[in-house]
């Protein structure tokens, strides 16, 4: 098969609404919230969506979604090179 | 010593080397004591196995028995064993490895590949590919007819469970003596052990053939003194000395070079002993046993099971401060209450501290005693000394109290307990009550708390817990009581709530019919503990008379109002649409007043949302609704012996007409499925779509034969059954059964069925030998044309019962099933919480959700998951309009 024609998977309905933060944003987040980054859930840099937004390993994503209990509910994500590392480096 | 943490645990196999390493000496001798009764040195309960008696020094440690840790003996087997417990490994080691040169039986240039991308697969912490390459690597060697590095010829290895392991050669089968298998697991390399899933340095295969056998410390296998003066020694203490008195025969014969058969047959003697002492249930060898006959416990024994070690004392214990007994019901406590039986309100104990304030009290209990309620059992002196109260000069302690000193005082009235019964499936099986001690034997508890902890009084036991401490009484008296937990966390509705009896009785109070004289409303008011005056009489003249609802409307707070349809308008012929209903199935509080409507199921039903008594707990607090449930219940259950409510027998029939029409009915559905079985038999059915013509049939005979006609039945029986008929006032205002079940009682029960399908099932094409072969007719398979009142004949009784039986198995495997689903459920949440930033983190503080729920809405207070009803709130700030 040959060159697909690329379609950006953010547009599809069903993928919530995916961007990187800014260092500065990303800090003010995290203070907010009161964690550390690899406390947030993590998410791997070859996930479809994260590649879609150009996330680089150790930013943090937003995620706003719609959710059936609060509208819209907004969430983060920890972008990592490799997420089943996830038991090794929680200690 | 500084602090470590554990990181990671593994497990090995013991080496030779290393169990007499940890060995502080060799075992000898079967003696176990000699004359004088002191252990003997190389026997079994040698003293250097560890100090076990009060005053004895170890003499390896120096410590006393407390201190001491025990020590490891070993036994040198005369002959290496196989150990039961590995035989399957060794079976695998045997059939994958050369029996020559002991190499894996791969081709050389296989063997490097798959090494390499073992240790690849390790290196990428791939833990699933590595099993399936190990599997992979045995399946290949094992099919190897010979060795690929020697070229030796290859025979198939069985395995005799649990330790007997021969070779398939051309004169048949050979037994391979343990000694055999160890010299060939021997010889495999580590590589290779490698390739099979071992570890060659905390596991190498040989060591799964024993050559000594370590002997458990003393404490491990305490002897019992006996009243008599007779020593019982341990189970495991005699199956070591089982092994000890063959071991040394069998070293006797081989040095003096008895006939091969003799040492044969005590080899196998010893191989016996040891695997029993392993493993006394092992499949395929006769279990060891008692002198008595009574099956000896092996190690595998004690680990094993409900009542094993790890079930029994690790994962599950026992508890100081609780009770357990048969509990009975009690309308007469509070929701919050609890009866405890005198007896064990003197065994359980709260500890109190002795202030100045209740000093005189505590000087009171303590003089009472541990046998006299109320009383207390000990005193904690403030340097920590405990006396029990059992054998002392009561009054003499009495004097000596002073602040400080803590009592153990009997359990009181008003004490806070918990109060828990299994399963636990919830958090609202243990739920804090209030003590009231009161006679007999029994724990007593509202009927309306039965729901929570699934409770019935036909023999189930729950168990009580007191708490200990400040902290935790005032968290038990905070979080977990009763009252606190009427609305469930499941969905913010009341899982509290009446049944059976209180809803037949709210119906009846409240119905419109009921009119009270002044006697009967002083009673009904006095049952709730009612103090204030009397309402204005609804009806003045020619007496004075009181309704139902007005008792009702006098327990309601002045500023409640309330709107809802009641459970008699599900039926259609009862429901209203505007205010002024006929049937009286509106409910319509306003200001505290009852003006309309029946009270029932709807309104103060358990598991009814938006309910009545949902509404008091949301506008006026758990404690108004809890009081509300405390009295006003009482008041339905006086009201419903006052009237006799009752049923009977005479209740359910229906006048001959009827019956006869019933009969007609009956008959002609039974001739229109004779006309499908006669359209089957003469080919002329059509199949449905996807169905065969069998198919169509039986769903078309099910179709006629159950809905449709118990639908007309009950068309016909209906106008027959009003609300003055108390089966109809139980059906209707939900308190029990419902019209389906008085149908079947009344009229017939119908076609039974067993998984959806007919009765068929039985003997040779019929369900009973009392039908020709083949018989499709209704009467044949399962068709029930008679009621509970008319009576069953025998077949249909029996077809009843096949229906029924499907009923029972299903509940049976539900709830095993549903329950293995909720425990893994709730072991991968149990550590998970809500933060106090409303956020849902794990123990690490790892983020799972960012606001609970995503809306941080606490279900428990919420009204169907939504955080506010907007209906109400208009409701309640322009007042009425719905």
């Amino acid at each position: 098969m040959g060159e697909e024609e690329s379609i950006n998977i953010l547009e599809h309905v069903l993928v919530p609404k995916h961007e990187v933060l800014s260092p500065e944003e990303a800090l003010e987040v995290l203070k907010k919230l009161g964690v550390s980054p690899k406390n947030l859930p993590w998410i791997s840099v070859d996930d479809p969506a994260a590649k879609a937004v150009g996330a680089k390993p150790g930013d943090i994503i937003r995620v706003v979604r719609k959710s059936p209990t609060a509208g819209v509910a907004i969430a983060y994500r920890y972008v990592v090179v490799d997420v089943s590392k996830k038991e090794a480096s929680t200690e | 010593m500084g602090m470590y943490r554990v990181k990671e645990v593994k497990f090995g196999i013991l080496s030779p080397d290393e169990i007499r390493r940890m060995s502080v000496t060799n075992i000898i001798t079967s003696d176990v004591y000699d004359s004088d009764g002191a252990p003997v040195d190389g026997g079994v309960m040698d003293k250097r196995l560890g100090a076990i008696e009060p005053k004895e020094v170890c003499p390896i440690c120096g410590n006393a028995r407390d201190e001491c840790p025990g020590h490891f003996g070993h036994i040198e087997l005369a002959k290496p064993v196989i150990h039961a417990g590995f035989a399957k490994h060794i079976h695998m080691y045997l059939k994958t490895t050369c029996r020559v040169c002991g190499r894996v039986k791969l081709p050389e240039n296989e063997r490097q590949l798959y090494l390499k991308l073992l240790k690849d697969l390790e290196d990428l912490n791939l833990k699933y590919l590595v099993k399936r390459l190990h599997e992979f690597i045995r399946k290949r060697a094992a099919a190897q007819q010979t060795c690929p590095h020697c070229g030796a010829p290859q025979y198939k290895i069985k395995l005799d469970k649990p330790h007997t392991f021969y070779e398939d050669r051309e004169e048949g089968l050979v037994k391979l003596t343990p000694a055999e298998v160890r010299s060939r697991l021997e010889k495999i390399p580590d590589d290779d052990v490698r390739l099979l899933g071992g570890d060659p340095t905390d596991a190498r295969p040989e060591w799964m053939v024993l050559t000594v056998l370590p002997v458990p410390p003393r404490a491990v296998r305490p002897s019992i003194l006996l009243e008599t003066g007779i020593r019982s020694e341990d189970d495991l203490t005699h199956k070591l000395v089982d092994i000890i008195r063959v071991n040394n025969r069998l070293r006797e014969h081989v040095e003096t070079g008895a006939p091969n058969a003799l040492i044969e047959d005590e080899w196998e003697l010893l191989q016996y002993h040891v695997t029993t002492y392993f493993d006394n249930e092992a499949p395929g060898i006769p279990q060891a046993k008692h002198r008595t006959g009574k099956t000896l416990k092996g190690i595998a024994q004690r680990l094993k099971g409900k009542e094993g070690r790890f079930r029994g004392n690790l994962r599950g214990k026992r508890v100081d401060f609780s009770a357990r007994t048969v509990i009975s019901p009690d309308p007469n406590l509070s929701i919050n209450e609890v009866g405890v039986p005198e007896v064990v309100a003197k065994v359980l104990t709260v500890p109190e501290k002795v202030t100045p304030w209740n000093i005189e009290e505590m000087r009171k209990l303590v003089l009472n005693g541990p046998d006299k309620w109320p009383g207390a059992n000990y005193v904690i002196r403030p340097d920590g000394r405990k006396i029990s109260l059992k054998f002392v000069d009561r009054k003499a302690v009495a004097e000596s109290l002073a602040p400080g000193f803590i009592v153990e005082r009997h359990l009181l009235d008003g004490d806070v307990v918990l109060f828990n019964r299994q399963p636990s499936l919830h958090r609202i099986s243990v739920m804090a009550h209030i003590v009231r001690v009161l006679p007999y034997k029994t724990f007593r508890l509202n009927l309306l708390v039965c729901p929570p902890y699934n409770a019935d009084f036909d023999g189930d036991e729950m168990n009580l817990h007191v708490p200990q401490s400040e902290e935790a009484r005032a968290e038990a008296r905070i979080l977990m009581l009763v009252e606190k937990h009427i609305l469930t966390p499941r969905y913010g509705g009341p899982i509290i709530g009446g049944l059976q009896d209180y809803i037949s009785g709210a119906f009846l109070l409240t119905n419109k019919s009921t009119i009270l004289t002044k006697a009967e409303v002083i009673d009904l008011l006095s049952v709730a503990g009612y103090k204030g005056s009397l309402p204005e009489p609804a009806i003045q003249r020619p007496a004075e008379y009181w309704t139902g609802k007005q008792i009702v409307s006098v327990f309601l707070p002045r500023d409640f109002n309330y709107k809802r349809n009641a459970k008699i308008a599900s039926a259609s012929a009862l429901r209203c649409i505007d205010e002024d209903c006929p049937h009286d199935s509106l409910v319509i509080i306003k200001k505290g007043q009852l003006l309309e409507g029946v009270i029932d199921k709807a309104s103060i039903g358990r598991e009814e949302p938006e309910s009545l008594v949902h509404w008091l707990i949301k506008e006026h607090g758990e404690d108004a609704a809890r009081k509300f449930m405390d009295n006003v219940y009482r008041v339905f259950i006086r009201f419903s012996e006052m009237y006799g409510f009752t049923m009977s027998y005479y209740h359910l029939l229906i006048p001959p007409e009827a019956r006869e029409r019933i009969k007609s009915i009956i008959d002609d559905k039974k001739r229109e499925v004779s006309r499908l079985i006669e359209e089957y038999r003469a080919g002329r059915l059509q199949p449905k779509p996807g169905k065969t013509v069998e198919e169509t049939l039986e769903d078309e005979v099910i179709d006629l034969l159950s809905k449709r006609l118990l639908d007309e039945v009950a068309d016909v029986i209906t106008p027959y059954f009003t609300l003055a008929n108390p089966v109809i006032v139980m059906a209707r205002t939900g308190s029990r059964g419902n019209p389906v079940n008085l149908t079947q009682m009344a009229a017939l029960l119908g076609q039974q069925t067993v998984r959806g399908k007919r009765l068929t099932r039985g003997y040779m094409d019929r369900s009973l030998p009392h039908f020709k072969p083949g018989d499709l007719g209704p009467e044949a398979r399962g068709f029930v044309a008679r009621g509970f009142v008319d009576g069953l004949s025998p077949i249909e009784m029996f077809f009843h019962a096949a229906g029924g039986r499907e009923g029972l198995i299903d509940t049976a495997v539900r709830t095993s099933q549903s329950g293995y689903m909720q425990r893994r459920l709730i072991n991968a949440l149990q550590d998970v919480r809500v933060d106090i930033d409303g956020s849902v983190r794990t123990t690490n503080g790892e983020v799972i959700q960012f606001k609970y729920g995503e809306d941080g809405v606490d279900p428990m207070k919420s009204d169907h998951g939504k955080a506010v009803n907007v209906d109400r709130v208009i409701q309640k700030v322009v007042g009425w309009r719905m």
